[in-house]
C-alpha cells in the first residue's frame, strides 16, 4: 500500500470528478503544476480515464459491517455504531471506468460520495447544533460567542489552590464521610462534647488526609503527564507557513501538518495528504485498541486547494457540536460557494498515530478537551455489588440497634431524673444549681424535655461506632488487596495478546464468587476470532482436507518471487491436495470454474496487502489486514493456493497467479448490508470482462443463484454447506457473473446517480447493488473454521460443576451455534433439545408451552424412577432464536420463557442482535436473585455487559468497546475459571467473612459501653479514654481483618479447582446472610457481657477507679477481638501473626502511651492496675469465657454438620486431595511445571 | 523460602530469561506472594486439638479458681453501715435537715472481729448509690489547676464551683468539692489504734498529679457547702484524702481507702469507732458503710472470680468429655473426600 502510494506520487494525476465519472480521456494536469481550481468540479462532464481506475471504497477498512456474512450481529450494531453503519451502506464509490489497462496514473475519485453518504440521507446540519470553523483563520473561528476549548488538556482534577475545597467536596460525596462529620460537629456543641474534641475529629481528619494524600499524588501524575502532552510541538501554519507550536496552542481554525508517525495532538478534518489522492492512514490503537490500519480521505477538492498553502483559507466548515462518538461525524464544508460534505473518514482524531503516509494537513475542528478522544475518557461504571447491598440491610438493623440503645439510655436517663427531681438541688455529683454567684441560676440544665433530647444526641456520639464506617473504608483496601491479586495472577495473564486480567471496576470483586448465570458471547469469547479456512465445496464438490498435507511442518507453503524477493502470506493454510493440484489445471472447465472461485475469494473483499520484512531480507512476509476476519481467512487460503493478493491501491487490485500477475481493476463495490447479507465487487478483468463477484450468507445467496444453470450442484453444494455448519463452520457461498457492456454502462449510471443521490442515497444503493447481485452462477463455498479458543471446553465443563449455568447468546445462526455448542460441551448428546424457532407470537407461545410440557413430563418420568440417580439424564437444552425473541421479550411471554429456561441446563440464542443480548440478560435479572454475568469482547456485547451485575470484557481481536464497558477484563474465555472459582470464591469469603466480622467487633465495643451507661446513671460517662475508643477502630482491631481480608484462603487452589461444586457456598450465600447476622449478634451479645459484667463484678465493692477498669475493658475487648479472628483465620502467613498479634502488642502500647500524661484524668491508671493480679485473671478469663461458646459451636458444626468448605479444607490438610489435583487444571493453564503450593 | 523449593527456583529462571527478550511482556513478575503460594500454617480442629483445648483450659482454670476462692476466703472483712443508725432516732424523718444542722454528728459504733486479722488492716469508706462516675461529676475537674501552680485561672471545666468572689477555687469542681469528710477514731480495748494516713493514695498521683507548689485556695468557701475543707497551708500533693477521692470510682458502689491500721487484731477482739458523721449522703439516698479488711493476692473478699474460673474449668472438663463422647460414638474419618455433599448425594443439586 504504502509503495503504491508512493509511485502515485511521482505520476501525473487526474483532476477528480467526484459524481460524474465519465468513459472517456480525461485531460489531465499534474497536481503540482497548476491545478485549475476552477473547474466546476461536479458539473465535469468528465470521462476521465485512460485506465481502468477504480474507486475503492471509502471506508473498506473501517467497516466492521463488511465482515460479512456471518458476522456476529445480523441486525445493527449496539446503538453506538448504528449511524456509522448506516454510511456504511453508502460506501461503494462510482469513479472509475474501465477500459485498457494501460499505465496507470494512481487516482482516488473524490470520496465526496461516499464519505458524504454517511447518514443515508443528506443531513442538514440546524445552525444553532453546528460550529463553524473558518480554515486558516483561527480568530475569526474563536471569535467573541464561540469561543471553543483551546488544546491544552486538563485530566488533571485540581489545581494548587482548589485542591482543598474540591477534594474535599469531592470526599464528601460518600455517605459514610457525612455520617463521621455530622458525628464530630455534633461533639463539638459544648452541651453534647462527650469526647474531647481532638479526640472525635481524629477519625475523619485521619481518613480525609490519606484519601487527600493519596488523590494529590495521582494528581500531581496527571499533572505531569499533563505538561508533557501539552508541551508537545506539532507543525502549525502561520503566516503562510509551518512553523513549530505547543499543543496547548493550538487552537479551532488552525491548519496542522503532521508527519508520519506521529500522534494527532486534536481532531482535524483533513484537507489534503502526501497521497496525491487524498488517502491517508491512521492507527486508532490508542482510541479503540484496534491496531489495524485505517483509511481517512481528504476531500479530492481540499486536497488539490491545500497543495498550494495560500488558497486554504476562506474555506468553511460547518461542523456537529463536539460529542463522544468515536465513529461518527456529520459536517459540511463550503468551497468556492459549494457545499460538500463531510463524514467520519474525513476527520482523524486526537491520539490517533499517522502510518504510511508521509504528511496530511487538516484543519483543527475539535481541540482539546472537546475532542473525541477526551470526550470518551470517561471513568470505569460504577456498580455496587450484591454483598453491599445486602450488607446494607444489616446496616440498617444495626441503626435501628443504634437507635434503640439510644433511646433505653434517654428515657432511663429521663426517668432518672424525674425520680430524682427533688435531690438534684443538692447532690454531690449533679448540681442542679450554680450557687457562686449571689443569684442562684440553673447550672447546664435545661428542663426534662431537652435533657433527654441531648441525652440522645450524646449517647449517638458515645455509640456512633455501631455504624462501622470503618467498614467501608477497610473493604475497600481489601478490595484494592484483592484487585492486585487477580491482576497479578500468572494464570490468568494471556499470552497471546499479552495482556493481564484488568480490574476495571473495583467494588464489585466478592460478585464474581456468587455467579448463578453467565451469559457468553459466542464470537471472539468462546471462539478465537481467527478464521480459518477449512474446506470449500466448489462446483459442487467438496474439498474438505481430507488428504490435507500440513503445511506447518517444515513446509512453508505457497510464495512468489519478485525482484528477487520471495513474498509469503504470514498465515500457512493447510492446502487440500486435490484442489490443489486442480487449480493448475486451468484449461479444463473445473480448472476454470476453480479459477473464478478463487479470484473471487482474492477480490471480492475490502483486505489490504501489507509487505512486512522479516529478518530473512529476502523474505518478505504478505500480512492481509483488514476488518473481517472472515476475509483475511479467504485471502490467505486463496493465497495458499497460489491465487496470492499482492497489491491493493484505488482502483485496482494485483493477484499474483501461480507467477502471472494479471491486474484487476475494481470497478465497483457493493458493501455488506444487514439486508442483504452479502456483498459484491465489479471486476474489470485482463482478458476486458466484466465480472461480479458476490459473497454472503446462503440464505440470501440462494435466493440470487441462477438455479437452472446446474441444479445438482447448487442441491449439492447446499449439503455441503449444511454439513460444514453442523461441523462448526461458518459457511460463505460464493457467486459470479459476467456483465456485458450495456448492462455494465446501465450499472455504471443508476450506480452514480445513486451514489450522489442527497436524498435516500443509502437505498438507491441497495437498489443498484440488487439489481445487479441476480441470476448468479454458483461458484462455491467456503467454509470457516471459526478456532475455539484454548481450554473453553474444559472451563465450560467446570463452570458447569460449579452449578453456574452458562448461556451462549450469538448473532450466528442456528446450526452454527449448535455445532459450537457441542464443540464447546455445553451441548451434550444427553441433553433433550428444544429448538424454538417462529415468526409469530402465537407459534412462540405455542413452542413455549410444548416446552414446558415435554419438561413435565420428563420431570415426571425421572420422578417416578427412582429420584436419585436420573438428574444428569433428562437435562434439557433450550436453543432460540432472534426472531423467536422478538416476540417473546418483553410480553407475557417472557415470563413462561423465564420459567423454561431456569429449568434448562444448557441455553443458546442464536441470531440475537446486541439489544435482545441484554433484554435476555434483564429477563433472568429481573426475576431472580441470582448474580449474572456478561462476557463478551465485541461491541455488539456491550448493552449485555452494562446490563449484567459483572461484565467482563474479553480483551481480544474485537477493538476494545467491550472493554471500556466492562467491570473485568480479560485474556481469554477460559480464565473465568480461575477468576470465579478461586478469586470469586477466595473474595466472597474474605469479604462476608470480613463484614460479619467489622459488625461483631463495632458492636462488642458499643455493647460494652452500654452496659457501662447503666452504671452511670445514664450519663454516658465512658470509662474507657476517649483515644481509646476512638483508636479502637483505626489502631486497635483494623489491620488483622484487613490482611486476613486481604490473604486469608479458606481453601486452595487446586482443591477449588478439583471441587468446582464449592463454588455453590458463594451462590448459595452461606458465609453472609441474615441467620449467620444474628447468630453473629447473640454471639456478639455474650462476649460483650462477659468483657463487661467479670470485671464489674469482681471490681465491686472495690476501690477501683473508672480509668482503671476502662483500661481493663478496653484490653479485655482488643484481645478477645483478635482472638476471635484469630480463631477463624484459615491460613497462618506470617503476616497475619504479625497483623493479629502486633495489634494486641500496639493496644498495650498505645494504652500505656495514653496512661502516661499527667494531665489526663486516667493517669498512671493502667500501671497501677497492670500490678494486680486480679487484672491479668480477669484478661484470661474474660477471653476463654467470652470465646467457649463460639468454640464449642464450631467444633459441633465441624463434626456434625460440616460444610463442603469444611470438609474439602479438612481433607485437603490430611492429604486425599493432591497428586491429581495438578494435571486436571492443565487444560486450563498453560503454566509451566509449577507445584500448586497450597 | 525463596530457593529452597524447586517451584520457586524454577519461577525465578523464568524470570531471569524473561527481562531481556521480552521486555515488552505484561506477564506478571512471578513470587510466592503475588501468586499467594506463600507458605502458610493451616491449623485444623482436629478431635486431638480440641479435647485437648478443654483439657488444657479446664487444667488452668479449675486451680486458679480454687486458689482465687481460697485466697478471697482468707480475707476478713468487717463492714458497718451506719448512716441511719447514726442519726438520733428521733431526727430520722429529717436526715437532710439533721445533717445540714449544726448538731454534734458523733455517732460511737462497736465492731466485733470475727476472724484473726493481719497488718495491714485497710480502712475504707464505702458510699453507695453515690455515682462518681456521673459525667457531669466526672468531668468537672481541672487536672491542669492540680498540677500545676501557674494554671490557677484553669478552671474552665469545674463549673458551677470554678470561682468564687476571691478568685478561683482551688482544687476547683465538684469532685474537690463534695470531698468525703467523715472521720473515724478507733479504739481497742481502750487504746487508741493508730489509722496511719500516709500512703493512701497512689505514689505517681503524689509525684504527678497534684503539685507540691499547689495549695488550697478559696476551698469551700462557697455559699454551698459540699464536703470537707483542706488545711489552705499542705500542699495539694501531701492532701492524700482528696488524692484519693479525686480518682473517681468506676461504680456507683465504690470503697475509698480512708487509712491502715499496721496492728494485727484478734478474734472476737472488739472494736470501738468515733465517728464523724458529716456526709450528706441522704439528700440522694446514700448509704454509707465503714470496712476493715485484710487483702489477699487478688485483693479484696470476693468470691466471684473463684467461682467463675472453677465454673469454666468445670465447663471445659465436661466439654472435653461430651466431645470425646461425640467421637467415640460419630467418629468421621478426616479428610474424605466422599463426606463431601454431592458425593454423598450425587442428585442433590
Amino acid at each position: 500500500m504504502m509503495k503504491g502510494s508512493q509511485q502515485q506520487q511521482q505520476r501525473p494525476l487526474l483532476i477528480p470528478s467526484p459524481r460524474t465519472p465519465g468513459k472517456e480521456e480525461l485531460p489531465y494536469t499534474p497536481v503540482n503544476a497548476s491545478i485549475d481550481a476552477s473547474i466546476p468540479v461536479s458539473s465535469m462532464p468528465v470521462k476521465p480515464y485512460s485506465d481502468s481506475q477504480i474507486e475503492m471504497s471509502g471506508d473498506f477498512v473501517r467497516n466492521p459491517s463488511s465482515q460479512s456474512i456471518q458476522s456476529k450481529s445480523s441486525s445493527g450494531y449496539s446503538i453506538k455504531e448504528v449511524s456509522f453503519r448506516e454510511g456504511s451502506d453508502v460506501i461503494v464509490n462510482p469513479v472509475v471506468r474501465y477500459g485498457s489497462s494501460g499505465s496507470n496514473p494512481g487516482r482516488y475519485g473524490s470520496r465526496g460520495a461516499s464519505s458524504g453518504g454517511f447518514g443515508s440521507s443528506y443531513k442538514e446540519i440546524k445552525d444553532e447544533d453546528a460550529r463553524l470553523v473558518y480554515v486558516n483563520d483561527p480568530v475569526r473561528t474563536n471569535e467573541k460567542r464561540f469561543r471553543f476549548a483551546g488544546n491544552s488538556i486538563r485530566t488533571s482534577k485540581y489545581s494548587f489552590l482548589t485542591f482543598l475545597p474540591r477534594n474535599l467536596f469531592e470526599q464528601f460525596h460518600r455517605i459514610a464521610y457525612i455520617y463521621f462529620l455530622v458525628i464530630a460537629i455534633l461533639n463539638q456543641l459544648p452541651q453534647l462534647a462527650v469526647f474531647g474534641r481532638g479526640a472525635s475529629v481524629l477519625p475523619l481528619a485521619l481518613v480525609l488526609f490519606v484519601t487527600a494524600v493519596k488523590d494529590a499524588y495521582e494528581d500531581f501524575r496527571r499533572h505531569r503527564s499533563d505538561r508533557i502532552e501539552n508541551n508537545r510541538v506539532a507543525s502549525v501554519l502561520l503566516n503562510g507557513e509551518f512553523g513549530d507550536k505547543k499543543w496547548k496552542d493550538i487552537c479551532v481554525g488552525e491548519v496542522v501538518k503532521i508527519s508520519g508517525n506521529q500522534t494527532l495532538p486534536c481532531d482535524m478534518v483533513l484537507l489534503s495528504t502526501s497521497d496525491a489522492t487524498g488517502v491517508s492512514y491512521v492507527q486508532t490503537t490508542n482510541l479503540d485498541g484496534e491496531s489495524n490500519l485505517k483509511t481517512r480521505y481528504a476531500k479530492q477538492e481540499t486536497q488539490a486547494k491545500a497543495s498550494l498553502l495560500g488558497e486554504i483559507g476562506g474555506l468553511l466548515i460547518k461542523c456537529e457540536k463536539p460529542n463522544r462518538n468515536v465513529y461518527g461525524f456529520q459536517a459540511n464544508m463550503e468551497i468556492d460557494g459549494k457545499r460538500i460534505s463531510l463524514g467520519p473518514s474525513n476527520i482523524i482524531l486526537r491520539g490517533c498515530e499517522l502510518k504510511n503516509t508521509d504528511w496530511v494537513i487538516g484543519v483543527v475542528v475539535y481541540a482539546g478537551k472537546e475532542t473525541k478522544a477526551m470526550l470518551n475518557n470517561a471513568g470505569a461504571p460504577s456498580k455496587r455489588s450484591r454483598l453491599e447491598k445486602h450488607m446494607n440491610k444489616e446496616i440498617i438493623i444495626l441503626s435501628l440497634f443504634l437507635v434503640a440503645l439510644c433511646t433505653v439510655v434517654s428515657l432511663s436517663h429521663g426517668v432518672w431524673l424525674r425520680r430524682h427531681r427533688e435531690e438534684l438541688y443538692l447532690m454531690q455529683f449533679y448540681r442542679k444549681y450554680d450557687y457562686s454567684e449571689p443569684e442562684v441560676e440553673k447550672y447546664e440544665y435545661y428542663g426534662l424535655g431537652m435533657e433527654i433530647f441531648f441525652v440522645f444526641l450524646m449517647s449517638v456520639i458515645v455509640f456512633q461506632v455501631m455504624i462501622p464506617i470503618s467498614l467501608y473504608i477497610s473493604v475497600e483496601l481489601v478490595r484494592i488487596g484483592q484487585a492486585y491479586f487477580m491482576i497479578r495472577d500468572d494464570r490468568m495473564f494471556d499470552k497471546s495478546t499479552n495482556s493481564r486480567f484488568q480490574c476495571r471496576a473495583l467494588n464489585i470483586n466478592e460478585d464474581l464468587g456468587q455467579i448463578k448465570y453467565v451469559f457468553s458471547d459466542k464470537t471472539g469469547t468462546l471462539t478465537e476470532n481467527k478464521m480459518e479456512f477449512q474446506c470449500a465445496s466448489v462446483g459442487g464438490v467438496d474439498y474438505d482436507n481430507g488428504k490435507a498435507i500440513s503445511t506447518e511442518d517444515g513446509q512453508t507453503g505457497y510464495s512468489v518471487q519478485v525482484d528477487g524477493m520471495v513474498l509469503r502470506p504470514k498465515m500457512t493454510v493447510k492446502v487440500d491436495q486435490d484442489l490443489l493440484h486442480l487449480s493448475k489445471m486451468k484449461h479444463t472447465d473445473e480448472g476454470k470454474h476453480l479459477c473464478d472461485f478463487l479470484v473471487a475469494l482474492a477480490a471480492c473483499n475490502t483486505i489490504v496487502p501489507l509487505t512486512v520484512e522479516t529478518s530473512d531480507s529476502a523474505v518478505n512476509l504478505i500480512e492481509y489486514q483488514g476488518e473481517s476476519p472472515d476475509e483475511q481467512a479467504l485471502v490467505y487460503a486463496a493465497a495458499s493456493y497460489g491465487f496470492m493478493l499482492v497489491e491493493r491501491s484505488s482502483g485496482h487490485i494485483v493477484i499474483d497467479i501461480q507467477g502471472e500477475r494479471p491486474r484487476f481493476n475494481v470497478l465497483g463495490l457493493h458493501e455488506f448490508d444487514s439486508d442483504r447479507k452479502r456483498m459484491s465487487v465489479i471486476i474489470g478483468c485482463p482478458d476486458q470482462t466484466v465480472k461480479v463477484f458476490v459473497k454472503g450468507a446462503d440464505t440470501t445467496m440462494f435466493k440470487v443463484i441462477d438455479k437452472s444453470l446446474n441444479l445438482n450442484m447448487v442441491k449439492a453444494t447446499e449439503s455441503h454447506l449444511h454439513a460444514y455448519s453442523s461441523k462448526g463452520l461458518r459457511t460463505l457461498v460464493i457467486g459470479m457473473r459476467e456483465m456485458s457492456t450495456s448492462e455494465f454502462e446501465q450499472w455504471q449510471s443508476s450506480y452514480d446517480s445513486a451514489s450522489t443521490a442527497l436524498m435516500g442515497r443509502a437505498n438507491l444503493l441497495r437498489k443498484v447493488a440488487n439489481n445487479v447481485e441476480n441470476n448468479l452462477r454458483l461458484l462455491g463455498a467456503s467454509g470457516i473454521e471459526d478456532k475455539l479458543q484454548q481450554g473453553v471446553p474444559e472451563a465450560i465443563e467446570s463452570l458447569r460443576t460449579a452449578g453456574i449455568k452458562v448461556w451462549v447468546l450469538t448473532g450466528d445462526k442456528q446450526e452454527t451455534a449448535i455445532s459450537i455448542g457441542y464443540s464447546s460441551k455445553l451441548l451434550t448428546s444427553k441433553m433433550t433439545q428444544i429448538v424454538i424457532n417462529n415468526n409469530s407470537k402465537d407459534s412462540c407461545r405455542k413452542s413455549l408451552d410444548d416446552a414446558l410440557q415435554l419438561y413435565k413430563k420428563l420431570s415426571n418420568v425421572s420422578n417416578s424412577n427412582d429420584a436419585g440417580h436420573v438428574a444428569g439424564t433428562n437435562q434439557l437444552a433450550l436453543i432460540i432464536d432472534g426472531t423467536s425473541l422478538v416476540y417473546i421479550l418483553e410480553t407475557e411471554l417472557e415470563e413462561k420463557l423465564f420459567e423454561l429456561s431456569s429449568k434448562c441446563t444448557a441455553v443458546l440464542c442464536c441470531r440475537v442482535a446486541p439489544l435482545q443480548k441484554a433484554g435476555i440478560v434483564a429477563l433472568i435479572k429481573n426475576r431472580t436473585d441470582d448474580m449474572t454475568l456478561a462476557i463478551g469482547d465485541g461491541a455488539n456485547d456491550v448493552s449485555m455487559i452494562q446490563k449484567a451485575d459483572v461484565g467482563i470484557g474479553i480483551s481480544g481481536q474485537e477493538g476494545r468497546q467491550a472493554v471500556m464497558a466492562s467491570d473485568f477484563s480479560m485474556g481469554q474465555f477460559r480464565f473465568l475459571v480461575p477468576l470465579l472459582l478461586i478469586h470469586g470464591h477466595w473474595n466472597y469469603q474474605r469479604i462476608s467473612y470480613m463484614i460479619l466480622y467489622n459488625f461483631y467487633r463495632n458492636v462488642v465495643l458499643v455493647f460494652v459501653l452500654f452496659w457501662y451507661v447503666l452504671f452511670t446513671g445514664f450519663t454516658l460517662t465512658t470509662a474507657i479514654t476517649d483515644w481509646s475508643s476512638m483508636l479502637y477502630s483505626i489502631i486497635y482491631t483494623s489491620l488483622p481483618t484487613i490482611v486476613v481480608g486481604i490473604l486469608d484462603k479458606d481453601l486452595g487452589r487446586s482443591t477449588l479447582l478439583k471441587y468446582p461444586q464449592l463454588y455453590g457456598a458463594g451462590q448459595r450465600g452461606e458465609s453472609y446472610n441474615g441467620k449467620l447476622f444474628w447468630y453473629t449478634i447473640l454471639d456478639t451479645l455474650w462476649q460483650s457481657i462477659t468483657a463487661f459484667f467479670i470485671p464489674l463484678i469482681a471490681y465491686w465493692d472495690s476501690t477501683v477507679g473508672v480509668s482503671a477498669l476502662g483500661d481493663l475493658w478496653i484490653l479485655a475487648i482488643v484481645i478477645l477481638v483478635n482472638v476471635h479472628l484469630a480463631m477463624d483465620v484459615v491460613r497462618w502467613y506470617t503476616i497475619t501473626h504479625i497483623a493479629v498479634w502486633g495489634s494486641i502488642l500496639a493496644t498495650f502500647i498505645c494504652v500505656m502511651v495514653i496512661d502516661a500524661w499527667p494531665f489526663l484524668p486516667g493517669y498512671w491508671a493502667f500501671f497501677m492496675i497492670a500490678k494486680t493480679k486480679l487484672f491479668w485473671v480477669c484478661l484470661l478469663g474474660i477471653v476463654v469465657a467470652g470465646l467457649v461458646p463460639r468454640f464449642v459451636v464450631k467444633v459441633f458444626v465441624q463434626h456434625c454438620k460440616p460444610s463442603d468448605i469444611q470438609i474439602a479444607r479438612v481433607a485437603e490438610k490430611f492429604g486425599h486431595l493432591q497428586g491429581d489435583a495438578e494435571t486436571e487444571m492443565n487444560p486450563i493453564f498453560d503454566l509451566p511445571q509449577r507445584t500448586a503450593t497450597t | 523460602m525463596n530457593s529452597s523449593t524447586p517451584s520457586s527456583s524454577a519461577a525465578g529462571a523464568g524470570s531471569a530469561d524473561s527481562t531481556a527478550p521480552r521486555r515488552n511482556s505484561k506477564r506478571p513478575k512471578y513470587s510466592r506472594f503475588t501468586q499467594q503460594e506463600l507458605p502458610a500454617c493451616k491449623p485444623i480442629l482436629t478431635p486431638k486439638w480440641v479435647i485437648g483445648t478443654f483439657l488444657l483450659v479446664s487444667v488452668i482454670f479449675i486451680p486458679i479458681g480454687v486458689v482465687s476462692l481460697f485466697a478471697s476466703r482468707d480475707v476478713v472483712e468487717i463492714v458497718d453501715r451506719y448512716e441511719t443508725d447514726c442519726i438520733p432516732e428521733a431526727l430520722r424523718n429529717d436526715k437532710v435537715g439533721f445533717i445540714q444542722s449544726d448538731r454534734s454528728k458523733t455517732c460511737q459504733r462497736t465492731l466485733r472481729v470475727p476472724k484473726d486479722m493481719k497488718q495491714p488492716i485497710y480502712v475504707y469508706y464505702q458510699l453507695d448509690n453515690f455515682y462518681q462516675n456521673h459525667r457531669r461529676y466526672v468531668k468537672s475537674r481541672s487536672d491542669q489547676q492540680l498540677r500545676n501552680n501557674g494554671s490557677l485561672q484553669d478552671t474552665g471545666p469545674c463549673k458551677p464551683e470554678d470561682n468564687v468572689a476571691g478568685g478561683p477555687i482551688v482544687p476547683c469542681g465538684l469532685i474537690a468539692w463534695s470531698l468525703f469528710n467523715d472521720t473515724y477514731g478507733f479504739t481497742r480495748n481502750n487504746q487508741q489504734l493508730n489509722v496511719s494516713k500516709r500512703g493512701i493514695s497512689w505514689k505517681s498521683d503524689r509525684e504527678h498529679k497534684f503539685g507540691k507548689n499547689v495549695f488550697p485556695r478559696n476551698f469551700q468557701n462557697g455559699t454551698l457547702k459540699g464536703g470537707a475543707t483542706l488545711d489552705p497551708d499542705v500542699a495539694l500533693s501531701d492532701q492524700e484524702d482528696l488524692i484519693v477521692w479525686m480518682r473517681t470510682a468506676a461504680l456507683p458502689t465504690f470503697r475509698k481507702l480512708y487509712g491502715k491500721i499496721e496492728v494485727d487484731l484478734q478474734r472476737d477482739e472488739i472494736i470501738n469507732v468515733t465517728l464523724q458523721n458529716n456526709y450528706n449522703t441522704y439528700s440522694f439516698s446514700g448509704k454509707k458503710k465503714l470496712v476493715l479488711s485484710t487483702t489477699s493476692w487478688l485483693g479484696g473478699k470476693n468470691d466471684f472470680v473463684g467461682i467463675a474460673y472453677l465454673t469454666v474449668g468445670g465447663l471445659c472438663f465436661f466439654l472435653a468429655l461430651v466431645f470425646l463422647l461425640i467421637y467415640l460414638i460419630k467418629p468421621r474419618q478426616l479428610g474424605d473426600p466422599s463426606y463431601l455433599s454431592w458425593n454423598r448425594n450425587p442428585s442433590g443439586h
